[in-house]
């Protein structure tokens, strides 16, 4: 079931479309991250769909009820629609517990009894109720910030980079305590971001955005193995993409005859490779001969550059195992497994 | 501690020494006096008619400023209201107009008002602006996105600026409250033109007819004391809590919200206070001045009070920076317990009355340096005291921006710590040091009470000279005073708006 529809949507400032024309149906209870560069959008959409600024065009349709439609707009605070920006947006003027009371209609007894349960439930201590935001950690905040939203039951969660603006520890670990929470609660989550490990490892639906439009909208695995065109693919990760001839499911390219996911097309086609698909391995093993033009050693990992011989010299990079010593002018064997994808 | 800011300090604790003096006094007088006595002159009908009096004003006239300054500054700062900008200047302008000169201006308007009613009418149009300054400021420092997440969680845009909004304004309103409680207390001109009694004007009464007996110095306690009640109820009300933004990132572009069919109605809200507290002393001045004709232009004396104002606003506003340039440098360079405690004194100093720094100032020359009774000596450390602070917030921001590293690469190059100071901060800081000589002669051209009590012999002053003509009914001769005095305090009040901004990141 389609909890979240857009339709058409469009939005300028000024001479910049921030939002040209996105669709978008997010199906009830389940995650979707929307990740691109910065500028390209991304935020504005979330803060349409909140309700903060209105769409030039377009319809916003939520739960059945048309949210906004160019013309008219139901305003944010009448949306029910959850919210949990960059640096958590705690009020500064106000206790943790008041923070996360502040959207309940109720007894002052009543939001300190739930405040205490949805500090729980966000992992937090509850001896943290009577402090005031400036006095806790930015992962603290997060999370208070997230239980502020969930004390109001929305039926749509918005994250606006929510993980960003933490290191890189505390990135991981409040991302999966933010994701069981949400998903214990059953809530459906619209996760925006330009971190796209962040986006694959947390969503059901990724949809990749660039200058205000969607360039792919598919599962992770889809958007990250088949993506629609080089940039997508170098955007979602380290990509390898190489001239070919394609036909019967095979390419003939600068790293031999490797087979493909499109048995159909015929013809002239880049394809790519992830960087996991290829084994450099030193000469005698078997794949396309090839020569280290440059290494450098960076711990777990060596940054090569590789030429590949033949007719045309064609080079690329590739970060692999530091397992044996490289030097520059070695000759190696590469390997590939799996198929490679076709850009049509 | 290098030999540089030893030095340093000790001029800055002999300065706050010195603004402490007029506390002093009062102390001094009331341990003087003994118990017996002070008690027969401070619980007698009299002051208790003085304190109704003064609770009265500052009980009707702050909330009306609180109210009239908060929407005025969320309609010039955040609504669409045509010609925000101009409102916003008309706003601020009425502080170029002295607090006495709007008096004059009502009385001429209306000769018979008097009494609370006209004492909360013309300080609401005289002091407002002291509260829509920082509000404004306020207004265009906060976050938007605290705003977008309340309305997110379910609150009516009423709602959302009761309880997201006000709360962080609260630093704001309190000083702008305190700052008009303050002035209420001490101004003279105002509230004598109409005959409403205060402390300030009892104590001016007692000075004239006796001199300087102690029943004026046990009024100069008790006003003393109101000021303390104000000071600790501010204090209290402030809080400790910082509502700085939390995390990184950059504000978002206020959202300026639009006012539709309300644009015209709202429209008469800075309309009806231009009119008050612009329009009332344009139109007194422009009709004695027409009144008077040519005849009224006295050169000889209406140059000669020029002349004189100018000189000691200049005077007194270099003494005032000078003097506050120890302390700014300490409280930026050298941040301490100590530097802290000093730089409280200098604003419990100058929140004294004019009328009781001036009294203290009066009995400790007469009893102690008679040579200095009435000189210009004198009458510029009452300015020092009063008007220290002023200096301090220009300098110190301007010193903040020089980096230190300035200071170090010039004693590096082998320049004495004294020089590096003076060739580097003291240089690039000199921006701030000229805003904060002209916002200390904005405060020296529109003071009344003091300068009347400590003026040498000979000197007559715009305001002094505008006060006593006032006095002789003589309107028309006053024009051409008022006139001056709004004049150079224009400048000085487009600095004073321009640095708010400043501050406030535009």
């Amino acid at each position: 079931m389609t909890l979240l529809q857009l339709n058409s949507l469009r939005k300028r400032y000024g001479m910049v479309a921030a939002l040209d024309g996105v669709d978008l149906s997010v199906a009830a209870g389940s995650r979707t991250a929307i990740v691109g560069p910065s500028g390209c959008g991304k935020t504005t959409l979330l803060r349409l769909v909140a309700g903060f600024d209105q769409p030039d065009d377009g319809t916003i349709v939520f739960g059945g009820q048309l949210l906004a439609d160019g013309s008219a707009q139901v305003p944010a605070h009448k949306r029910g629609i959850g919210i949990v920006a960059q640096d958590g947006c705690l009020f500064p003027h106000l206790t943790v517990a008041q923070n996360i009371g502040f959207g309940l209609d109720a007894e002052r007894a009543v939001k300190e009894a739930k405040a205490a349960e949805l500090m729980g439930m966000v992992g937090l201590d509850r001896a943290m109720l009577s402090r005031r935001p400036d006095q806790l950690s930015g992962g603290q905040q997060q999370r208070v910030a997230l239980a502020r939203a969930l004390a109001r039951k929305p039926r749509l969660m918005l994250l606006d980079e929510p993980f960003s603006a933490l290191d890189t520890g505390l990135r991981a670990a409040t991302r999966k305590a933010v994701t069981d929470v949400l998903t214990a609660a059953g809530i459906t989550t619209l996760l925006v971001t330009h971190d796209q490990g962040e986006a694959l490892a947390f969503a059901d639906q990724v949809a990749v955005m660039r200058a205000g439009k969607f360039a792919q909208v598919g599962t992770p695995r889809e958007v990250y193995s088949k993506p629609v065109d080089p940039v997508t693919a170098a955007f979602l990760g380290e990509a390898i993409v190489l001239p070919a001839v394609i036909g019967e499911g095979r390419a003939e390219s600068p790293l031999g005859l490797l087979p493909v996911d499109d048995t159909v097309y015929r013809g002239k086609a880049e394809i790519m490779l992830r960087p996991e698909q290829i084994s450099v391995t030193q000469a005698g093993g078997a794949g396309a001969p090839g020569t280290i033009a440059e290494i450098n050693f960076c711990g777990a990992t060596s940054d090569v550059r590789i030429t590949l011989g033949g007719a045309e010299a064609f080079s690329f990079r590739l970060d692999i195992p530091s397992r044996e010593a490289l030097f520059p002018g070695d000759r190696v064997m590469i390997g590939v497994s799996g198929a490679a994808h076709v850009f049509r | 501690m290098p030999a540089a800011s030893s030095w340093t300090l000790t001029i800055a604790v002999a300065v706050a020494v010195v603004a402490l003096l007029p506390l002093g006094f009062v102390l001094w007088a009331t341990v003087v006096t003994g118990w017996e006595t002070a008690a027969l002159l401070i619980f007698r009908g009299r002051v208790g008619e003085l304190m109704v009096n003064t609770i009265l004003l500052i009980f009707f006239t702050i909330p009306i400023c609180t109210v009239v300054a908060v929407s005025l500054a969320w309609l010039t700062e955040r609504s669409d209201l045509p010609g925000a900008r101009l409102w916003s200047w008309l706003a601020v302008a009425p502080l170029a107009v002295p607090a006495f000169v709007h008096s004059y201006a009502w009385i001429g308007t209306w000769p018979s008002l008097h009494g609370l009613f006209a004492g909360v009418a013309i300080s609401v149009v005289a002091y407002f602006p002291f509260l829509y300054l920082p509000l404004a400021a306020a207004f265009r420092l906060l976050d938007p996105a605290l705003e977008d997440q309340a309305a997110s969680l379910g609150l009516a845009p009423f709602a959302v600026f009761r309880r997201v909004v006000l709360p962080q304004l609260r630093l704001a309103l309190c000083g702008g409250m305190l700052l008009i409680g303050l002035h209420l207390l001490a101004e003279y001109g105002l509230f004598a033109m109409i005959r409403f009694d205060t402390f300030t004007t009892a104590i001016i009464d007692q000075f004239q007819s006796t001199y300087n007996g102690t029943a004026a110095h046990m009024l100069a306690l008790v006003l003393v004391l109101c000021c303390f009640v104000l000071l600790g109820l501010e204090a209290t009300l402030r809080g400790h809590r910082r509502y700085a933004r939390l995390g990184p990132g950059v504000a978002r572009q206020l959202k300026i919200i639009r006012l539709g069919k309300w644009k015209y109605p709202c429209l008469l809200l800075p309309l009806t206070v231009a009119a008050f507290s612009l329009g009332i002393p344009a139109l007194t001045i422009g009709r004695w001045l027409i009144a008077g004709g040519s005849g009224i232009w006295r050169m000889d004396e209406v140059g000669l009070s020029l002349i004189q104002t100018l000189a000691i606003c200049l005077i007194g506003g270099l003494a005032t920076t000078a003097a506050a340039v120890p302390i700014a440098w300490l409280s930026v360079r050298r941040p301490t317990r100590a530097t802290r405690f000093l730089e409280g004194c200098y604003y419990l100093a100058s929140s004294m009355p004019g009328v009781v720094v001036a009294l203290a100032l009066v009995t400790v020359t007469v009893r102690v340096m008679l040579p200095l009774y009435q000189t210009v000596a004198t009458i510029v450390l009452a300015y020092v005291v009063m008007f220290l602070p002023r200096a301090l917030v220009s300098l110190r921001a301007s010193i903040a921006q020089v980096p230190v590293e300035l200071e170090q690469a010039a004693a590096s190059l082998g320049r004495s710590p004294g020089n590096a100071l003076w060739s580097t901060t003291v240089r690039l800081a000199a921006p701030g040091a000229a805003a904060g000589v002209a916002l200390a002669s904005l405060g020296i051209i529109n003071e009344l009470t003091a300068t009347q009590m400590l003026a040498p012999n000979g000197t007559r002053t715009l305001a002094m000279a505008f006060f006593a003509l006032t006095g002789e009914i003589d309107y028309a001769g006053a024009a051409p005073y008022a006139l001056l005095m709004v004049i150079f305090s224009m400048p000085l009040i487009w600095l004073l708006h321009y640095q708010s901004k400043k501050i406030a990141g535009r």
